[in-house]
């Protein structure tokens, strides 16, 4: 129900003043990304003027203090991070899901579920410093120096799996029952009935949480920080240390000027906007889902 | 299941199933593992070092040795700052969208897109902007009131909707008893439906506070390093995960220390979340009116 059908009933001047009140509140709280996206575009008006877009992809590297601002080593690293990340968390999170839905006894599923909801909220700063003080050293006993792209897609992929398996295992929690009953009824076994009914039932759900993951993994910024070693280039293999956008931005803040610092805006901005597309995206999709 | 018939009738599928019924349970055993693991890290890795002397001493040495008064301090001031500032706009809105606008008006669904928009900002762009107009424009420096004020934007997302939630499962014949006896929607809000919604209020507050505490890129370049004692709200304070961040990248010989402190910050979380948790379950059992 809502009370704007109410209307007649409600000559209501006297709910006026508040409602101009909530209207403010509530401009406050729009205008706030109005305000972001202005501010960044502000700041980082003098790159793009100076510099030009087109720098940012064709210098030779990344070295502000001389003027060379090419973002493609960092870029190639958050890609990495990222791609790499998802390609680990998406199966075992899909997995996890359909364990604590149809394979975990009721005591184990429900055990399952309070864990995972307890990794969701665990800082990325803790990640970042268990991944520095006990899987770099793991990682760089087999090769050095540890720190690397591998280390940073490991810790990555920890850290958005409780994301894509909580969104899978709602989506899963949300299939009809008369589906289910229906693949018994035909004598499907238990993956023919996941595989054949509930994974196709779910795809736009589980879809949407893994866009939702994958803006988390190019997003954050403290764990691929501690870990990834923070070198700028651009990876031969795993064991190479590498350099993200969002842990550029973080390094260089503290002493940019200028155009450096312009530079560093403009990436943020281009973060937002690639994060912007992608929550789009999962919002067309979670629209999509209905059952009939 | 049906797994005699599915035998009898496919052998392939058979062993697919229990293939599947393999792989599912090691992968579940695997993250189970793994959490346990980084878990069991982090309590054993600090549980060492805590001690009342740690929670109130200041840091010595930067934060090798000493404890992490201020910093805890300062983060609770932060946080302060962070509530004072989001939680009037956001429970506004959140009254408007449930109780004064249609789910599907121009205005619901700009003021929601705007919303979603936010709650998907990288925070360290809430650290540039939060530099660049709290620090620079509004000229408040590297000080706890320019990073609770970052902090503030950055939770307006979860607190707006978890409320905006809680109101709408408010039941209708609250409202519909309220018109029938002539009170104006203020006075139903004030005396009816904000009490019932009251806890899930509570709950969108702690997930809020939750997601605050855990911050740390968005607090680097806008409240700080300086880990003294702050002295009033624009004073640069240390964030309790910026304090776990420092001595882990930057200082030599500042792991057991940072162990302790991230031991610390993540019981607090705990308690925060389990808090939030619990009124939440209790706000959907509980009915305020009985017949």
């Amino acid at each position: 129900m809502n009370w704007s059908k109410l209307n007649t009933l409600f000559p209501s001047r006297a709910d006026q003043p508040l409602l101009w009140l909530l209207r403010l509140c509530a401009l406050t709280a729009a205008t706030v990304v109005l305000l972001i996206l202005t501010f960044l575009v502000i700041e980082s008006r003098p790159a793009l003027r100076d510099v030009g877009i087109a720098r940012f992809f064709g210098d030779r590297s990344w070295h502000p203090t001389e003027g060379e601002y090419n973002f493609m080593p960092m870029l190639s690293g958050t890609v990495y991070c990222s791609l790499g990340a998802l390609l680990l968390a998406v199966p075992s999170g899909i997995a996890a899901a359909l364990f604590s839905r149809w394979y975990a006894p009721a005591s184990v599923a429900g055990l399952f579920r309070r864990l995972i909801e307890l990794l969701a909220g665990i800082p990325s700063v803790v990640y970042g410093l268990w991944g520095l003080t006990t899987l770099a050293p793991l990682i760089g006993r087999l090769h050095a120096p540890g720190t690397s792209l591998l280390a940073g897609i490991l810790i990555l992929a920890l850290m958005i799996l409780p994301t894509i398996a909580l969104t899978a295992d709602a989506a899963l929690a949300a299939v009809p029952q008369a589906y289910l009953r229906g693949a018994a009824a035909l004598g499907l076994s238990r993956w023919g009935m996941i595989s054949g009914v509930a994974l196709p039932a779910t795809r736009s759900g589980i879809a949407t949480g893994i866009l939702l993951a994958a803006a988390r993994a190019m997003g954050e910024t403290m764990a691929v920080l501690m870990v990834c070693g923070n070198v700028v280039q651009y990876p031969d293999s795993l064991f190479d240390p590498v350099r993200t956008l969002t842990a550029n931005i973080a390094l260089e803040m503290a002493y940019a000027m200028g155009d450096h610092r312009a530079a560093l805006f403009v990436s943020g901005l281009a973060l937002m906007l690639l994060m912007l597309a992608m929550v789009g995206a999962a919002g067309l999709l979670s629209r999509g889902r209905r059952y009939a | 299941m049906p797994e005699a018939t599915a035998h009898s009738i496919a052998p392939l599928g058979i062993t697919r199933d229990r293939l599947a019924t393999f792989v599912i349970w090691s992968a579940a055993l695997l993250v189970t593992g793994l959490f346990l693991w980084l878990i069991s890290d982090i309590l054993l890795g600090g549980i060492t070092r805590l001690s009342w002397a740690f929670l109130t001493e200041p840091p010595f040495d930067a934060g090798r040795s000493g404890g992490i008064g201020p910093i805890i301090v300062s983060t609770g001031l932060i946080l302060l700052v962070a509530i004072a500032a989001s939680v009037p706009p956001a429970l506004g809105t959140a009254i408007l969208l449930a109780e004064f606008s249609r789910r599907e008006s121009l205005f619901g669904r700009s003021v929601r897109l705007s919303l979603d928009v936010l709650a998907g900002v990288p925070s360290i762009v809430f650290g540039l902007f939060g530099n660049a107009f709290f620090c620079i424009y509004l000229g408040l420096g590297f000080s706890i009131l320019s990073g609770g004020l970052t902090l503030a934007c950055m939770v307006l997302p979860i607190l707006i909707r978890t409320a905006e939630e809680g109101l709408r499962s408010a039941p209708d014949d609250y409202r519909l008893a309220a018109a029938a006896l002539g009170l104006s929607r203020s006075a139903a809000l004030m005396h009816l439906l904000l009490p019932t919604a009251m806890p899930a209020l509570i709950a969108g507050l702690m997930l809020g506070i939750g997601r605050a505490m855990a911050e740390t890129a968005a607090l680097i370049f806008t409240s700080g390093y300086v880990d003294r004692m702050p002295d009033s709200l624009w004073d640069s304070g240390r964030a309790l995960s910026v304090h776990i961040y420092d001595l882990t990248m930057n200082v030599a010989g500042g792991d057991a220390n940072a162990r302790a402190a991230a031991l610390v910050l993540v019981v607090l979380l705990l308690l925060v979340n389990g808090a939030a948790m619990t009124l939440a379950d209790r706000w959907r059992n509980a009915r305020i009116v009985t017949a």
